[in-house]
């Protein structure tokens, strides 16, 4: 095979602000052969992106190309002038961004952008462009091919949106295509099916193409071969079966052992009959509430659940799920609508207002992206320093000292009460938005998708955090996630949201042995394993969209319409009835008995 | 397009409902001015009969709610009432004097508008290059300088030193080409330099804005050259907040043009304004806050709709 793309020696710096410069990739070499998949692999802050934008040419804001050459053919890229660059780009390497709902302009329709590659580069004309991005969106299984493009972003959803950024990226025929983390920002589920649109694609077009991912498994389903980053320098260069299989160096080692699941469960104290939190059928939403108590956009219907003391009710949906939600009606954050929540059996107050200070530190929140619930100017004593002050009453001295306390807690040294929390990483932030919480000593803490922001490796140190501080402090969380191996590796208890109902609600264990709820089903099906050749071999179906879908607030399955198992002439026209399955799990759905 | 003309028809009607409050504001203020009409036409040494019964031929001496509605009424009808000072129909003197603060405005519009959006536009696509700083720096100093003392700066050099242009800006219908200019030049620059500034600072910052968007990044990596990002790509999305910096500036444009009128003699809406205050002349005084007011409304209303018509996620 002839190496298509030779990289060599390619070196990329940052500045640092005060003048020195910061080595971003360091001496990275490798080659890609005609028709070959390569995987960029590493966390973040690797240089795997870095260095996939290195073969445009391109480096982000201030970073510079400071060394190395890159190889396209016969072609230099790096020896390249202005002109030279916008010809490279988008005709000869094409790029497929990580967001596409943010890599797409709002405000011009899709085929505009679709087509405009083309038609910078002088390709084609705009009706042959037009009429060639048409057949690459029924290839890439787009509905409506002939009208998607009319279309303007937002009138599409995310996954739709990833597969016509394949489009764009393919509508010059280029030579390289590089695939810059383009599942990541999507649901499981939406995620095997663009998988299963690239994978295609890529194979009947021969397509040579770098792909940049942080997820083993994903790759594991794309790559030919491998290349393991860590700080901007190559760990490990391989074919995908040696990586994953016998990788050979240790910090591979530690990724693909990140993968693969981790039981953190610990066995329940059982100190009272009473449940921390109970929740009995509540609706929530926004809008006016009619005469029945329902608002005008319901976002959850007639959930109820237990949390009892010291235990760990997970929460698992897609995004609009409802999970969010769920968390903020708990904290007192949305007002309820219908039901009750009981904490230690006594009656929430449903807003914030009416609720006492006592009420307020028992139940304590720690949102998903500590980036921004974090004040960047504070220091680390400040933040934990107002709930110890607020709650505890605390002097200045006895708050200095529970600081170095709650630190040690979440592993943090002592010395970080001086930092500001916007010089730290994700991990040590999103350690400090728990610390926070846990200064308040509270009994119930509401984890909204607190690892989703983080590597595998460092969401897994979390995990283990929480894990064991479950264990030391008696805690019970309420752990909101859309990823099931996280759930199911930390908790007793789940309930499966879908559209804002509770689908399916059991303890974790029945999620290792069907049966399961049809949508549940498709949840644990979807998530790619670690083992090549699965998505070829995965069971997932797509079932044929009805015409008329059941909306929210109507009283049928929420999951009619995408539910590989529905039954004519009886999911469609009796709401569901909540009923067990053999393994113990409660179902909303008409496949129980 | 059902969607869109309710937007806008709730808009519009919001802007009518803040007037309402605005005429009634306007007037209970005007009748906080010390003094009156009667005192004024008068003098000092008028005696207390004589007084009240000129307030009461002039209705000043009805309740004030009274007077509101019969004001609120005429304005309605398009007829404000007639000026205290001089006893001719305020909508007559409004009439003379109105388009010729349009005319002034406009022409100052129509110079500093397409100007100033292309320097800020051309600073942000070269942002943080030496163009840029240029530009900044001059914009910054022009509107640093008071409108005052440009004016008067420049009356004294190219009216009074150099003799150019005339100091009195006044063009009678008519005039030439030559006269025209002449006669604008001064106070159309002495705008322009109030004006300039704002609107390119605040349409670099929009711009600006855009092109740290990840989608300007993908045009980019497209091929696509610097002018067909920005132009193509950034500004459509930049298009509301411009529109918004435009509205304002030209909002000021308005109240600037009191003292510029003034310093120029120029016989527009806003010296006759500054005249009512002067004669306690409320019913013209009335009105011209009230053109004022609705003027700048109307200009937020356009900068609205505008923001609107550029978002496909509110057009559609």
């Amino acid at each position: 095979m002839t190496n298509h793309i030779v990289v060599s020696n390619l070196n990329v710096t940052a500045p640092t602000g005060d003048g020195d410069e910061l080595t971003i990739v360091d001496d990275v070499s490798f080659s890609v052969g005609a028709g070959e998949v390569l995987a960029l692999i590493g966390e973040s802050g690797s240089g795997k992106t870095t260095i996939a934008l290195t073969l445009m040419g391109y480096a982000r804001g201030s970073c510079r190309i400071s060394g190395g050459s890159v190889r396209l053919g016969e072609l230099d890229v790096l020896k390249l002038g202005q002109a030279g660059l916008r010809d490279l780009r988008g005709r000869r390497v094409s790029y497929v961004a990580q967001s596409a709902a943010a890599a797409f302009n709002p405000s011009r329709t899709i085929m505009n952008q679709v087509t405009e590659a083309a038609l910078i580069h002088k390709m084609a004309t705009r009706a042959d462009a037009e009429k060639r991005a048409v057949e690459l969106f029924r290839d890439l299984s787009l509905p409506n091919p002939e009208t998607i493009g009319n279309r303007y972003p937002h009138q599409v959803s995310g996954g739709q949106l990833q597969r016509l950024m394949a489009a764009m990226a393919l509508i010059t025929d280029p030579e390289l295509v590089i695939f810059d983390e383009p599942t990541t920002a999507l649901d499981v589920t939406t995620q095997i099916d663009v998988l299963q649109a690239f994978k295609r694609v890529i194979k009947e077009r021969d397509i040579t193409a770098i792909y940049v991912s942080h997820d083993l498994a994903v790759v594991a389903q794309m790559a030919d071969r491998i290349l393991v980053l860590n700080h901007g320098k190559v760990i490990e260069f391989g074919e995908t079966e040696q990586i994953l299989q016998r990788p050979a160096d240790s910090y591979t080692q530690s990724l693909v052992g990140a993968v693969s699941r981790k039981q953190r469960q610990t066995p329940l104290q059982h100190d009272s009959e009473l449940p921390l939190l109970e929740i009995r059928g509540l609706v929530a939403g926004y809008g006016r509430l009619d005469k029945q108590g329902m608002p005008d956009s319901p976002i959850l219907q007639d959930i109820s659940l237990t949390i009892p003391r010291g235990s760990t009710l997970g929460i698992i949906g897609e995004s609009g799920s409802g999970k969010s939600t769920l968390a903020r009606v708990v904290a007192g954050l949305m007002p309820v609508a219908k039901g009750e929540v009981l904490l230690d059996g006594e009656p929430l107050p449903t807003t914030l207002a009416s609720r006492s200070k006592e009420q307020f530190r028992r139940i304590q929140i720690v949102f998903q992206n500590a980036d921004t619930a974090l004040n960047p100017t504070h220091k680390v004593s400040q933040v934990l320093g107002r709930p110890l002050t607020f709650y505890h009453g605390l002097s200045d001295d006895a708050c200095r000292r529970r600081i170095v306390q709650i630190l040690d807690l979440v592993k943090l040294p002592a010395e970080m009460a001086g930092r500001r929390c916007g010089e730290l990483s994700g991990g040590q932030k999103q350690r400090i938005n728990l610390a926070r919480a846990l200064a308040a000593d509270p009994e119930l803490i509401l984890c909204d998708e607190v690892t989703s922001a983080l590597d595998t490796v460092v969401g897994s140190a979390i995990l283990d955090l929480l894990a064991e501080l479950r264990q030391e402090l008696g805690v019970s969380y309420m752990f909101i996630s859309h990823d099931i191996s996280t759930v199911r590796s930390l908790c007793d208890d789940i309930l499966v949201l879908y559209e804002g109902r509770a689908v399916e609600t059991g303890s974790c264990s029945t999620l290792e042995t069907p049966p399961f709820h049809p949508y549940t089903d498709m949840l644990i099906s979807s998530v790619p394993e670690l083992e090549q050749g699965w998505l070829e071999r995965s069971r997932h179906k797509v079932s044929p969209q009805l015409t008329t879908p059941a909306g929210m607030g109507s009283p049928l399955c929420p999951f009619l319409n995408r539910c590989p198992e529905r039954i004519a002439g009886v999911c469609d026209s009796l709401p569901p009835p909540r009923g067990s399955l053999k393994n113990g799990s409660e179902i909303l759905c008409h496949h129980s008995k | 397009m059902m969607h869109i003309m309710q937007l806008i028809a709730r808009r519009a009607g919001t802007a009518l409902f803040i007037l309402l409050l605005v005429s009634a504001v306007v007037f209970s203020l005007s009748s906080l001015l010390p003094g009156d009409a009667a005192q004024q036409l008068l003098g000092q040494s008028a005696t207390p009969e004589a007084l009240a019964a000129l307030r009461e031929s002039l209705g000043l001496d009805k309740p004030g709610y009274v007077r509101y509605v019969t004001w609120l009424k005429g304005l309605l009808i398009g007829d404000p009432g007639v000026s205290l000072a001089n006893n001719m129909p305020v909508a007559e003197l409004v009439a003379e004097r109105l388009p010729r603060s349009l005319v002034l405005a406009g022409i100052a519009a129509l110079v500093s508008v397409p100007i100033a959006l292309t320097l800020g536009i051309l600073s942000a696509m070269y942002g943080g290059s030496r163009l840029d700083r240029v530009l900044n720096f001059t914009t910054l100093c022009m509107v640093a300088i008071p409108e005052f003392l440009v004016a008067t700066v420049l009356v004294l050099i190219f009216a009074v030193k150099l003799g150019w242009v005339s100091s009195l800006s006044y063009a009678p219908p008519g005039a030439s080409l030559g006269q025209f200019l002449s006669a604008y030049a001064l106070p159309v620059v002495t705008l322009f330099f109030v004006l300039v500034a704002q609107m390119a600072r605040m349409s670099r910052a929009a711009v600006l804005d855009q092109l740290s968007e990840p989608y300007v990044e993908m045009a980019v990596l497209k091929g696509a050259s610097l002018p067909r990002v920005v132009l193509r790509h950034a500004l459509p999305n930049a298009i509301g907040p411009i529109a918004n910096a435009v509205a304002l500036s030209m909002s000021y444009l308005l109240g600037g043009v009191v003292i510029v009128e003034v310093i120029f003699n120029y016989p527009g809406i806003a010296s006759l304004m500054v005249d009512s205050v002067a004669n306690r002349d409320m019913p013209l005084l009335q009105t011209c806050a009230m053109i004022f007011c609705a003027a700048y409304l109307l200009l937020v209303l356009i900068a609205d709709v505008c923001a609107i018509v550029s978002n496909p996620k509110l057009r559609t």
